[in-house]
């Protein structure tokens, strides 16, 4: 009781902070299930109004797969709501074995360990494998969960320049005199969409004995002719020593990570990382869900297939309407519009068109940088994208943006 | 001791500035936000190697190596 009124406006002065900076994050609640129409209710006590939505990390369009649902009701029925126990106690159901042997399969590894979240997959793993007479070197866009992870570890930490291997390979021969080394990168970087070069990474790393780290929360699914994800894509299935990934976006989107790679990291994660030693592992109705989504990608390409062509007419479509977009192929399209108020000006606008994107911009992304990222489903059909672009091209209109250079926009609106 | 300064500089710049900004020798490195406190380990190992001298760990502080001429200071310290 020792919440005193003192304390109250303490708290309370620091929120009135991140509300006065724009940096206070509201959420709007959805009441229909996720798919690319939902029914949402924005501000909170407005009428449910139907938009689509271009901003889930639902690449696959699986999170209400009426199969998938099918399976987590199924495990509900057999496994049970939930487990009250971590692993090592009595926590360990023979679904979570099935789906951790079915995840190696996919992913091209030697073993799996399932987490609560990828999260916490990236705040174990570190701390697990590595010791202080250890270095991480890790690209300078990597994930919040990377970094906090590197932070829990008491291994040495450098970083490079994003994506840049000559500076990578400095790095390398800076601490060569480690004891272990290891590069950790993205697969698909989140706010960018761009994607990490991989098979240049593992030639670095094994011409300076290095491990080398992949988190492939934005690929895993989709990314690589069958969808393994950036290790696929960039030639190097097998070269990998640690995969982090997630099955909260394209992997059915519920909940839920792993750690994927060699025999022996799987195993010291199993014996010593935190998150997994000291929390409950994923619940059996989800685990199953998980289970039938890697069937279905097992079996076909045509999700992953039907996610690329949708991506390349979005892509197109922006770029054609005379929006500046981030290079790439992935289906993580920033919309670039450099200014912050724009960026939420634009979001707004958009929402009242019925479209549902959102504005980044700093801290989230550099300064100057201010975008609408758009995420790109397997859900989507073209109509959707047709309603979606030419909302854009409105809303693009309105605020006279349209064929515009980078510098007449920050002309215009200023950084 | 002007020599080590601009490597110091030129260093600071290709490592870690990615845009225009100018670093003079008084530029604040790291409370001016140029150099964030994971970036100081490859600093702190770029002038051991360099200067062949090692810095102990409570000796690299942020304030320390907040400028270049407070890291020329800081290695000056240790090469007599």
């Amino acid at each position: 009781m020792a919440y005193t009124d003192k304390t109250r406006g303490m708290y309370a002065d620091i929120i009135t902070g991140l509300k006065d900076a724009g940096l206070f994050k509201q959420e709007r609640y959805i009441h229909s299930a996720q798919a690319a129409d939902i029914e949402v209710e924005f501000p909170e006590g407005a009428e449910l109004k139907k938009v689509i939505n271009i901003c889930a990390n639902n690449y696959l369009g699986l999170s209400s797969h009426p199969e998938v649902v099918k399976a987590a009701h199924a495990g509900l029925d057999s496994h049970g709501y939930g487990m009250s126990s971590v692993r090592f106690i009595c926590g360990t159901q023979d679904i979570h074995k099935k789906l951790e042997k079915m995840v190696t399969e996919f992913l091209g590894t030697e073993d799996t360990i399932l987490f609560p979240s990828c999260m916490d997959a990236n705040a174990g793993v570190f701390e697990a494998v590595l010791t202080k007479d250890d270095v991480m070197i890790s690209d300078r866009l990597v994930h919040a969960s990377i970094i906090d992870g590197i932070r829990l570890c008491s291994a040495m930490h450098d970083t490079f320049k994003h994506s840049d291997m000559a500076h990578l390979e400095e790095k390398l021969q800076l601490h060569s005199d480690k004891r272990q080394k290891m590069v950790i990168t993205d697969g698909v970087f989140s706010m960018d969409g761009d994607t990490a070069k991989l098979d240049q990474m593992a030639d670095l790393c094994e011409k300076y004995d290095a491990m080398l780290f992949c988190d492939e929360s934005h690929s895993s699914g989709f990314i690589g002719r069958t969808g393994r994800g950036t290790h696929e894509k960039c030639g190097v299935m097998g070269r990998m020593d640690i995969i982090t990934t997630t099955f909260g976006k394209g992997l059915g989107g519920a909940s839920g990570g792993c750690v994927s790679g060699r025999r022996e990291l799987v195993e010291m994660c199993r014996q010593k990382a935190r998150p997994y030693l000291f929390s409950n592992t994923i619940a059996p109705p989800v685990v199953a869900g998980v289970i039938k989504v890697l069937e279905i990608l097992s079996a076909t390409t045509e999700r992953r297939d039907k996610l690329e062509k949708n991506t390349e007419f979005w892509r197109k479509g922006l770029t054609e309407a005379g929006l500046i977009i981030k290079d790439g192929d992935t289906p993580i399209v920033p919309v670039m519009l450099f200014n912050a108020k724009l960026s939420q000006d634009v979001s707004k606008d958009l929402y009242n068109e019925g479209i549902y994107a959102i504005g980044f911009f700093f801290p989230v992304v550099p300064q100057g940088q201010a975008r609408i990222r758009t995420q790109i489903s397997a859900g989507h059909e073209i109509h959707h994208l047709e309603k979606a672009i030419e909302a854009f091209k409105k809303v693009g209109k309105k605020y006279n943006i349209l064929g515009k250079t980078k510098a007449e926009i920050i002309e215009m609106y200023g950084m | 001791m002007e020599d080590m300064k601009e490597i110091i500089r030129t260093y600071v710049v290709n490592e870690y500035v990615e845009d225009d900004t100018e670093v003079s020798f008084d530029t604040p490195l790291i409370s001016g936000g140029i150099v964030d406190s994971f970036s100081m380990v490859s600093l702190k190992r770029f002038l051991e190697n360099k200067y062949k001298i090692s810095i102990p760990d409570d000796k690299a502080t942020p304030e320390a190596f907040d400028s270049v001429n407070k890291i020329c200071a800081l290695v000056n310290e240790f090469t007599k």
